[in-house]
Formats: C-alpha cells, sequence, structure tokens
C-alpha cells in the first residue's frame, strides 16, 4: 500500500539520518574552508570522533531503553557518579583500574535494575522512575561531593588520550560496545522481544513473551553503558566529577540524538545504526561551530532546529492511510467496489 | 419453529460426518457458560469439531460468538462447562496454553507488529536459534515454507508487515496462528476486512487446512461464505446454540430466521406528535445527499426529512460509521454535493460539521465521546465553549435542566464522569451535544454497552428531538433498535447503499440486504 511519494519518503529514516550527516560535512567543511581551516585534518577529525564517544555510550543505552518503550532520565547523574567511584576506587594507583572499573560498572548496573525493576515491576512510566532515580544520585552527589574527588592513574588517563590513527580508542571501544548491542537486537531472542514489547505489549503478552525482562534488561545496559561514559570522562578529566554528567546535559541530548536517528519515541522502531548518525551530526555540528567560534547559545539553537526538523520529516513521513475502497475523484472506477458476498455460486 | 437439529438438552448436538465409521470429535465444547459481571453471555453452549471440518459459527451481535472463541483460546475462562480436546478434559489459563495444545485463534484485531518483518511476527516468541543467536535464514526459510504450505507465493518473509496490503496481513495472522501446529484454528470475521478477489485468498487457505486435517472454527456474518466454505453450521442466539447441522440442509432464508427467531418486544417508545411550527408545511429535508463520496463510501444519495428517524443498518466495516464522520466533516466527502436544509454544505473538519448545527454522538463514548477525568460540567460544555463561545454562559444555566429532563444520576455536576456509569455517562455526552441546539442529530451506537433504563431514556430522548423537527441519522448494529425506533431503515454494503426498507421491516429483510443474501430490498418473510 505504499504510495508514489517524493523522494524523501521513499528513504527510511536512517538513510536519512546520514544524508543529512553527509550534508553537514559537506556544508561544514565548505564553511571550515572559508576561514582558510581543513575540516579533514587528521586533528580535526580525532577531535569530531572524539566528541562523538561520550554521547555515543550514553545515546546507545538509551536506544535500547526507548525501544522497549521506556525512558532513561537518570544517566547523567549515573555518569557523574561512575567518574567519581572510578576516580575515587584508582586513587592515582596503576594497580587499582581494574577494580575500580569493575566497582562502577557494578554499581551502574545495580542502578539500572533498581531502574528496570521499577518500571517493570511497580509499572511506574520510565520518564517519572528515572526522573526520580536521577534525583536521588544527584542529591546524594551533591551532599557528598563539594567538588572533583579522587585521581586517575596515568595508564587509564591514556584511554581518553591515545588513538589508532585518527580514530581515538574511545571511539573504538563505543563502537564496539554499539556493534555489541546490534547483535542483541538484531541476533537473539532478547532483542527480538525487545522491538515487540516497545510496539505492542498486547501482541508480546499473547505471543508467550514474559514482558518484563526486556525492559529490566534495557535499563541495566543502559546504565552500564552511562556508567563507561562516566570511566571516559574520568579518564579524560583525570578525575571524578560530581556535575560533570549534568553539564553535558546528556539525558536531554540522548533522547535528541536517539529521536534523530529515526527511533521512534513511543518504542519498538528504530535502530541503533540510526543513533550513531544522530550522534555524528551532533558532534560535526559541534566541531563546525567551535571551530567557526560561533556564540555558544547560538550552538543550541541548530541542535534545536536540526531535532525539531528531522522529527517532522519522519512524523509527515508516518501518516499511514487506510486502504481506500474508492478512488477518491472518480466514482465509476472503484476497483474493489463489488461486494464479495454477493459474488459466489 | 425449525426442524433444524433443533438441540434439546437431551441430544448432543452433531454435525458428525456421515458414512460407516464416523471418527472420534477433535475437540468437544460441553455446557460452557459464562457471564460478565452477573449478564450471561454463554449459556450451556456446546459444540463439536472435527478433523477436516470447516464448523461455522454464527450469531448476531452479542450472541455469544466471540466469547465462545475467545475460551477456547485462553482469553477468557469459562465459569462452567467442559472443553475435550481428544476425548480429555482441558482448561486453558493463557493463550500459550492453547496454542501448546494446538489450538490456535485469528481474531478480529489485528495482533501484528507493523515495524516487524512477516517471519519476526510469525516466529516471536519461539525465533529458531543456532546457539544463543536467532537463526534468521532459517526462520526465514520456515515462514516460506509456511506460507507456500498455504499456497500464498507473493508475500516475502522479509517484507515489513506495514507494507503489506490487509488482505495479507490478515493471511500473516493466519499464517502465525498455523505455525503453532494448530490443530484447531478458529477464525473470527476473517474476511470483515478483505474486498472481493481477497476473499479468494481466504476461501484457498481455508480449503488447504481442510486438506490436512485441520479442524476450523469460522465465525462470519457473511451467509455465502458460510454456504461456501462450512460443512457444519451452528447458530447462536441470546448465549445458547440454537441449531447445529449440515449446512448443505439450510439456506439463507432458514439460516437467518434462526438467528433472529424473537419478537421484536415492546421497549420502543411511541412516536410523539410533532410540537415545532413547521410541522404542517411541506419542508426542505434537514440533509440531502447527491452521488456523494470519498476513499471510503461511494454513491451515497438520501435526504433525511425534519423529524425523522433514519436508521443505517449493515455489517460491521460496511461504511456506516464513516458515513457518519463524512456528513460531519471528519473525514469529508471529496466528491457528490450536501445540503443542510437546502444549503449546499460540504465540512471539512467537525468544526464546519458543528457549525451547520449538526451533533455526532460517536461509538466510543470513552475514547471520543469524554474526558473522562474531568467533571460533568466541563465535559457537558466542551463543544458550545469551544466552536460557540458566546452562548456558553446561556448553556451553563441550562444544563441542570437538561440533566434533570435525561435523569442523568450523579453526584453533582463537579464528579469526574469517569465515575458514571455507561449510561449517564452517555447522557452526558448527548448533554453535550444539545447545548448547541443541532438540526441534525447523527447516533453512532447510541446504546452500546449501557443498561435497559438508560437505552429507555435514550429511545425517549429521540423520540422527543424528532417531535422538535429535528433529523436524525442513527447507526447501529442491535437490529430490533433500527426496526423499532427508525421510520425508515438505510442499509449499507461494501461502503455503498444497498437498500432501503420501510418502518417496521423485519430483521431478515434487513440482514439479507446488508450480507447481500437477496440483492433487491424484499419486504420480509
Amino acid at each position: 500500500m505504499k504510495k508514489r511519494g517524493s523522494f524523501i519518503d521513499r528513504l527510511s529514516s536512517t538513510q536519512i539520518v546520514y544524508l543529512v550527516a553527509l550534508l553537514t560535512l559537506i556544508v561544514g567543511a565548505v564553511l571550515v574552508s572559508t576561514i582558510g581551516r581543513n575540516f579533514f585534518s587528521q586533528g580535526n577529525i580525532s577531535s569530531v570522533l572524539t566528541g562523538t564517544s561520550v554521547l555515543g555510550f550514553i545515546a546507545i543505552g538509551q536506544t535500547l531503553v526507548i525501544l522497549a518503550g521506556s525512558l532513561d532520565l537518570s544517566v547523567p547523574y549515573v555518569a557523574s557518579l561512575a567518574s567519581l567511584i572510578a576516580a575515587g576506587v584508582m586513587a592515582n594507583n596503576p594497580g587499582n583500574v581494574l577494580p575500580g572499573v569493575l566497582l562502577t560498572l557494578a554499581a551502574a548496573a545495580i542502578i539500572g535494575l533498581a531502574n528496570g525493576l521499577i518500571v517493570a515491576r511497580l509499572n511506574v512510566h520510565g520518564f517519572i522512575a528515572t526522573l526520580g532515580m536521577g534525583l536521588i544520585i544527584s542529591g546524594y552527589l551533591a551532599t557528598n561531593f563539594k567538588g572533583s574527588s579522587g585521581q586517575t592513574p596515568l595508564s587509564f588517563r591514556l584511554i581518553g588520550a591515545t588513538g589508532l590513527g585518527p580514530v581515538p580508542i574511545s571511539t573504538i571501544i563505543m563502537l564496539a560496545c554499539a556493534g555489541l548491542a546490534m547483535l542483541l537486537l538484531h541476533r537473539t531472542r532478547m532483542g527480538h522481544h525487545l522491538y515487540a514489547v516497545g510496539g505492542d505489549i498486547s501482541v508480546a503478552r499473547t505471543s508467550g513473551i514474559r514482558i518484563d525482562l526486556p525492559v529490566i534488561t534495557a535499563h541495566v545496559i543502559c546504565s552500564l553503558l552511562a556508567g563507561m561514559a562516566g570511566l571516559l570522562l574520568a579518564s579524560r578529566l583525570g578525575v571524578g566529577s560530581p556535575t560533570v554528567g549534568s553539564q553535558g546535559g546528556y539525558d536531554l541530548l540522548s533522547i535528541a540524538a536517539v529521536v534523530l536517528g529515526g527511533t521512534l519515541l513511543a518504542g519498538g522502531k528504530g535502530t541503533i545504526t540510526g543513533t550513531l548518525g544522530g550522534v555524528l551530526i551532533f558532534a560535526m555540528l559541534d566541531n563546525i561551530m567551535s571551530v567557526m567560534q560561533i556564540n555558544p547559545f547560538l550552538k543550541d539553537v541548530v541542535r534545536g532546529v536540526v531535532i525539531v526538523v528531522a522529527v517532522a520529516v519522519y512524523a509527515r513521513r508516518r501518516i499511514v492511510n487506510r486502504p481506500e475502497r474508492f478512488s477518491s475523484k472518480g466514482s465509476a472506477e472503484a476497483p474493489a467496489a463489488q461486494a464479495a458476498p454477493v459474488e459466489g455460486p | 419453529m425449525e426442524n433444524h437439529e433443533r438441540t434439546g438438552a437431551a441430544s448432543i448436538p452433531d454435525g458428525r460426518p456421515r458414512g460407516s465409521a464416523a471418527p472420534p470429535p477433535l475437540l468437544e465444547v460441553r455446557g460452557l457458560t459464562k457471564s460478565f459481571f452477573g449478564i450471561p453471555v454463554l449459556e450451556d453452549a456446546h459444540l463439536t469439531l472435527y478433523r477436516s471440518q470447516v464448523h461455522g459459527l454464527v450469531g448476531e451481535n452479542g450472541a455469544g460468538k466471540s466469547t465462545l472463541m475467545k475460551v477456547l483460546a485462553g482469553v477468557y475462562q469459562p465459569d462452567s462447562g467442559r472443553v475435550l480436546l481428544d476425548g480429555e478434559e482441558v482448561s486453558f489459563s493463557h493463550p500459550t496454553k492453547a496454542h501448546e495444545a494446538g489450538l490456535s485463534s485469528v481474531f478480529q484485531e489485528f495482533n501484528l507488529l507493523p515495524d516487524r518483518t512477516v517471519a519476526e511476527n510469525i516466529y516471536l516468541g519461539r525465533e529458531p536459534r543456532r546457539g544463543v543467536l536467532v537463526n534468521k535464514a532459517l526462520m526465514n526459510a520456515k515462514t516460506a515454507e509456511l506460507l507456500e504450505s498455504l499456497g500464498i507465493t507473493a508475500i516475502r518473509p522479509t517484507a515489513q508487515v506495514r507494507t503489506l496490503t490487509v488482505a495479507e496481513q490478515q493471511v500473516v495472522e493466519i499464517a502465525k496462528a498455523v505455525s503453532y501446529d494448530a490443530r484447531i484454528v478458529s477464525m473470527d470475521e476473517p474476511t470483515a476486512a478483505l474486498a472481493g478477489a481477497e476473499v479468494e485468498l481466504l476461501y484457498q487457505i481455508v480449503s488447504r487446512l481442510r486438506e490436512r486435517g485441520t479442524a476450523i472454527l469460522y465465525v462470519s456474518h457473511r451467509l455465502r461464505e458460510l454456504f461456501d466454505l462450512c460443512d457444519v453450521i451452528t447458530v447462536l442466539k441470546d448465549g445458547r446454540v440454537v441449531s447445529t447441522g449440515p449446512a448443505s440442509e439450510l439456506d439463507d432464508t432458514r439460516l437467518v430466521r434462526l438467528m433472529v427467531g424473537r419478537p421484536i418486544s415492546a421497549f420502543f417508545p411511541d412516536k410523539l406528535p410533532r410540537t415545532d411550527s413547521g410541522a404542517d408545511v411541506p419542508a426542505i429535508p434537514i440533509l440531502q445527499l447527491e452521488g456523494a463520496g470519498n476513499g471510503q463510501l461511494d454513491g451515497i444519495s438520501f435526504n433525511v426529512q425534519p423529524g425523522e428517524i433514519v436508521g443505517l443498518a449493515g455489517l460491521q466495516g460496511s461504511g456506516r460509521t464513516e458515513l457518519l464522520h463524512a456528513i460531519f466533516g471528519a473525514a469529508p466527502f471529496t466528491r457528490g454535493t450536501m445540503k443542510v436544509e437546502g444549503r449546499e454544505v460540504l465540512p471539512k473538519s467537525p468544526r464546519e460539521g458543528v457549525r451547520a448545527r449538526m451533533a455526532l454522538i460517536t461509538e466510543d463514548r470513552k475514547a471520543e465521546g469524554l474526558s473522562l477525568n474531568q467533571s460533568i460540567l466541563n465535559n457537558a460544555l466542551t463543544v458550545i465553549r469551544s466552536v460557540f463561545p458566546r452562548r456558553a454562559g446561556a448553556a451553563r444555566t441550562e444544563i441542570p435542566g437538561v440533566f434533570s429532563s435525561l435523569e442523568v444520576v450523579a453526584r453533582d455536576l463537579d464528579q469526574e464522569v469517569q465515575y458514571l456509569s455507561g449510561g449517564n455517562q452517555q447522557k452526558v455526552v448527548l448533554a453535550k451535544w444539545l447545548a448547541i441546539r443541532p438540526r441534525l442529530v447523527l447516533l453512532d451506537e447510541p446504546t452500546r454497552g449501557i443498561d435497559v433504563g438508560a437505552k429507555v431514556a435514550v429511545y425517549r430522548l429521540m423520540r422527543k428531538l424528532a417531535a422538535e423537527g429535528k433529523a436524525i441519522l442513527m447507526v447501529s448494529s442491535e437490529l430490533p433498535e433500527v426496526i423499532g425506533m427508525s421510520d425508515r431503515i438505510l442499509v449499507m454494503r461494501d461502503g455503498r447503499l444497498a437498500g432501503e426498507l420501510p418502518a417496521g421491516t423485519s430483521e431478515e429483510a434487513v440482514l439479507q440486504l446488508g450480507t447481500g443474501a437477496r440483492t433487491a430490498p424484499g419486504g420480509g418473510t
């Protein structure tokens, strides 16, 4: 029942995201060259990719949660908490890197589990459940940490600072996580059920799926990835900070990247690939505007415009018409007008 | 009384295939009873299914067909009665239990995820795996094989369900049901959303299933299909089995009579004398339609006079609701002309419809008629406040009078409508529309889900409005209601008017016109 539509109508949302990314790249490269800089220099590419990694981790997790029909607003606070746990446990001792990482991720997973249980078992909407969880963590951080604290050892700081050619290690780890998330979504039963629960919970239930498991799993993974983002931030800063997550605005920015990537905010439809495209667009916009030395407040205006336009385009495409019984202009040629029951032997 | 193997308490209903050695029944339902809120929906129902047999189940709306199907699917638990599968008693506490026992159902509402592929939908919850990973290749291959076994080659296993036609989605739904290795498949109005040629596809699938030895329980309103497909037909009426026997021993007229066979009760109030001044003058029709149509409707031409109640009958999906929505402007006509009181009007939105002094009481009052968590007063003033704000003050003062004349039972006007009974909620909806003093009142299933007392109140109100010279167009699936209240009955079929019947016609005549069992309007039997 596809109607002939414009070029845009025939593209998948993932294709649109990457088209927009390409457009951003071209416009950015031209703009940057007008002030005598090279967008494609090794340094600049590395800087764009660095910009994708923290948001990338969080947006991948957010994608899973949104696909399952929930939402996670606690991610920035989990990232801040993670940076503090990591920097505190490591305390500038290279021997403590592994325990630091494990403990951080364990704490993040427990928060995710709590989120998931509240959403799936107590039937609190993810928006409220994680808003509450975010406030709890934020209050804890504000009362116990007056500023940055702890220190990460040099070996750990290198993760945030080195790369393979222009590609930072952190970006590679982020992409590996993206790969695992795709494997989960497309090649495991859990992934299939996650789409089903987010798409239509009653269809999922009558198909014999345990509907709380995918939701809990998505929340745990999302918090784990927010913990990864916190580790990366601790590695870059060298210290843990109680405000590093909230300053980044990762809660709303990650949701924006997911939606920009073509995922339905209501759940059930979307891809990690699309989300990565959304993250890339934001990273390029940031990079272009800082190179051009544009007023930082204008940055948000541009981001806002991009989000609204993209979602408006998707919404236009998503209007599915009921198949028509009669053509809307002429009356006589009505295709299926002759009723079934009239015919027959 | 009909002789078509009337079943009493003594005889076990039978559709046993004739022959020397009759095979044992695959499924037996005995004495099944189910009530909702104390109202019996199924009483002592029985049914016997055999391998390779298509068993038709018919009855009017509310006869209990869907309830019986849902009990077999494990969606509802019966209050009493037994279900025997291969002679052993079973009970299904959850839909998956029914699937495991080899009993699958295809319901009217689609149970598919539109954004997932055909294969992903069919094997949802049972995805084949290799190690921990889903074996997509195997899943797609099994789906292709399954579709092919049903004679379907046009549907790709990797196609997104959203991109399929309604008929193809119906096929996927059936394939999903069959994929549980179902020995019994029950289908609830599988052709309701299908057009002519697409029905053939379904016929083909049903005969394939029969060849395989599957038993099929086929619920439909379309008589032609029942006679084409079914070996045995069971008729339900008011929750009871009134007849069961070979389809070959029935014809349209007898089947319809078995379905209806009840006197129309006298609870419809009599017509009132006209109270408005214009009663004697030859009036301009309030509504005139000439060749009107849109994507769902075609060639609609009729008039409604002041003071007239016109019933709109037809099967589910025949376009009745769409017609009301088109007149009101919610899904406008794209061709033809429409006049309201002689002036050409073609409302393009509900707002324009209201401005033309039309009221639409929708089918689903909870979703479309009321703001459930708002007060009675706010609900009653919704329309007038938004469309005629300057008259809202005056309307506010009339509300108590309107409510007492409608006999609304509520604590006070500030009570939230969600706490009212269905009947009182419907009265609030009516009050909200009466506030604009409509000339034309469009009613869509005005008494659905409300108690008898409220029904009578709605009927009285309809008579009163008619007496005031208003025109009423009422859609209803309850045939006694259509016949008991209407001055004329228009019957729709597949988006067109199939014919017009006079007041006091028989239910048989309406059904025959609506199902296409007989194309010419007949006066009844």
